[in-house]
């Protein structure tokens, strides 16, 4: 969280799309002079956001960004966010539109003990992908190689990307040996 | 056992102490000068009722303004000196150890003017004519309540607002205080409400004005004088707001199609058949017991009129522009008189004028009645809000 929070400029206006508990924000604003809004579906979140005294806004990100206008965020941050979107892709776009920069982190499933699993022909199940494949909020599974490939075809211009693991950066082989896939982007000219 | 006796031997706190009864006391207040409406008319020589619950600090910094929606009045919270029975409309609310807790602040209740609790109102003597005002009370607005507000609080020596609150109605003279006074509001707390109504909105407004207007003892709006009240247009005009308070699954889980009496049909036209009739039957009867027609026809014409984005071309961004206070919103999915999109509306405008806010939009049944009822998450949320309060 603390690398995450490293990549938001101080001062910066932040929409935090399926922000949790509002932790995050809490801390920008707390560490970093930020300012925003967290967006949540879920009640108890959405409560304790407020605990927290976090603006929050309670949406279902599958029904789009139509409520922010172009441009109106330095940052939008979507922190293990994507990988339980219906919408992916549009989503990411909604990003890149709403904020100046994007920043995407989820589950990295080219991870090698994701790909050791498969090889044994089962779905992985760890600490960072602790579900069964029956019962998981995760219906995307990507990897680090695949949203690079997303961002291309999406004309994001990749402002910065890298893999997390055991809290520290992974910038050497990201995409196996990270369990986590992190992208500051922003829209391509 | 220590605690039980302490608050037995003192009356204030054996009231103030969490899950007591709140002892309620209705107050008045007489305001000589004249004030001025939106309309181009005033009104002068009139009365506020008011209700505060807790106390205001020292440096008056803990004052909430709870505003009523359209049959609601000052009695916000607590119970009468033995009338047991008088809850006030929004106890679950406000109180000791309440969302709105009222031993952290001085909450105030008041009845708006038009309206029949108290304040001064259409039952009322004009005292520039010497009778009874009837139809010729003046046609207030929301912002003319608002305007009345602010000068009983200027009365109570309250300059600044923790906060403002009110569901539906009332979540618009929240909105209105926040446009109007905006360096006396520091939070509003805005439920189930909207920017204006939408046709469809006004429309049933239109109906329950037409089912008072043509009753035969309406009289013009003088039927004081005439010693008769218009309650079969009253009854009506409950009946079809009160379908508009719930939504069609709360409406077939607490009646569906019960009949009344028995399993057979009795093939009557006139006679109580369904079960859904007999309780919009009941419920006309009792509003028409003590609400005032002319109030009816006031205040909803109020709610009709409300639209702070008028003035500014339709356009609602700029209309919110002058609030400065933080905003908290809140819906109830299944409200469709003031549904969700209405709430996204303030939201989306206040996020282009870059105001802090938290909005949630609570999965409940109960259609717009919801704002008034026990949903631990609404309940919850309020809670927290109103606890990161500084004051």
């Amino acid at each position: 969280m603390e690398i995450i929070a490293a990549l938001v400029p101080a001062g910066s206006r932040v929409l935090d799309l399926g922000c949790g508990d509002g932790e995050l924000l809490a801390l920008l604003q707390r560490s970093r002079g930020c300012t925003g809004y967290g967006v949540e579906i879920d009640d108890a979140n959405v409560l304790a956001c407020a605990r927290r005294g976090v603006n929050v806004i309670q949406l279902n990100l599958d029904e789009g960004l139509a409520m922010f206008s172009d441009a109106s965020f330095d940052v939008v941050l979507q922190i293990d966010t994507l990988q339980s979107l219906r919408n992916a892709e549009t989503m990411l776009r909604e990003t890149a539109r709403v904020g100046q920069t994007g920043i995407v982190a989820f589950p990295n499933f080219a991870h090698w003990p994701n790909r050791l699993a498969v090889l044994r022909g089962r779905m992985p199940v760890t600490r960072r992908l602790p579900y069964q494949w029956y019962d998981t909020p995760n219906i995307r599974v990507g990897t680090f190689r695949d949203f690079e490939d997303l961002a291309r075809r999406n004309r994001l211009e990749l402002l910065d990307a890298f893999g997390l693991q055991d809290g520290a950066e992974v910038r050497w082989l990201p995409n196996a040996r990270a369990g986590t896939a992190v992208f500051k982007f922003r829209r391509g000219s | 056992m220590q605690l039980k006796t302490d608050r037995l031997h003192n009356p204030a706190s054996f009231f103030a102490a969490p899950g007591f009864l709140m002892l309620a006391i209705p107050r008045s207040m007489h305001f000589e000068d004249a004030l001025p409406l939106q309309s181009g008319a005033a009104i002068r020589g009139y009365d506020l009722s008011y209700e505060t619950y807790g106390r205001l600090n020292a440096e008056k910094s803990n004052a909430v303004l709870v505003c009523h929606a359209l049959n609601a009045s000052h009695h916000v919270a607590g119970s009468y000196a033995g009338q047991e029975d008088s809850t006030g409309w929004w106890d679950n609310m406000v109180g000791p150890g309440k969302p709105v807790d009222t031993e952290r602040f001085f909450v105030v209740g008041v009845n708006n003017l038009g309206s029949c609790f108290g304040s001064t109102g259409p039952m009322q003597v004009n005292p520039d004519s010497g009778k009874v005002y009837g139809a010729d009370f003046p046609v207030v607005t929301v912002e003319d309540w608002v305007d009345a507000q602010a000068r009983l609080l200027d009365r109570l020596e309250i300059d600044s607002l923790a906060a403002v609150m009110g569901g539906s109605l009332g979540g618009m003279q929240a909105l209105s205080w926040a446009l109007r006074y905006p360096q006396r509001v520091r939070h509003a707390v805005v439920v189930a409400s909207a920017p204006n109504l939408t046709a469809e909105n006004i429309a049933f407004n239109e109906v329950a004005r037409r089912a008072i207007v043509t009753d035969p003892d309406f009289h013009g709006g003088h039927f004081y004088a005439r010693g008769v009240l218009p309650k079969r247009g009253l009854r009506i005009a409950r009946m079809i707001g009160h379908i508009t308070y719930l939504s069609d699954d709360v409406m077939n889980e607490k009646f569906g199609r019960q009949l009344r009496e028995g399993l057979t049909l009795r093939y009557s036209t006139q006679e109580v058949e369904f079960q859904i009739e007999s309780y919009l039957r009941y419920q006309g009867d009792k509003f028409a017991e003590y609400f005032d027609a002319n109030t009816y026809l006031l205040i909803t014409r109020a709610l009709d009129y409300f639209d702070p984005a008028r003035a500014c071309g339709g356009d609602l961004v700029r209309a919110l522009a002058p609030a400065l206070c933080k905003f908290l919103l809140v819906s109830f999915s299944t409200d469709w008189r003031f549904s969700p999109r209405r709430s996204r509306e303030l939201v989306k405008a206040l996020l282009e004028n870059r105001r802090d806010l938290s909005y949630a939009e609570i999965d409940a049944p109960h259609g717009h009645d919801a704002f008034l009822l026990d949903d631990p998450r609404y309940l919850g949320l309020v809670r927290a809000y109103f606890a990161s309060v500084a004051l």
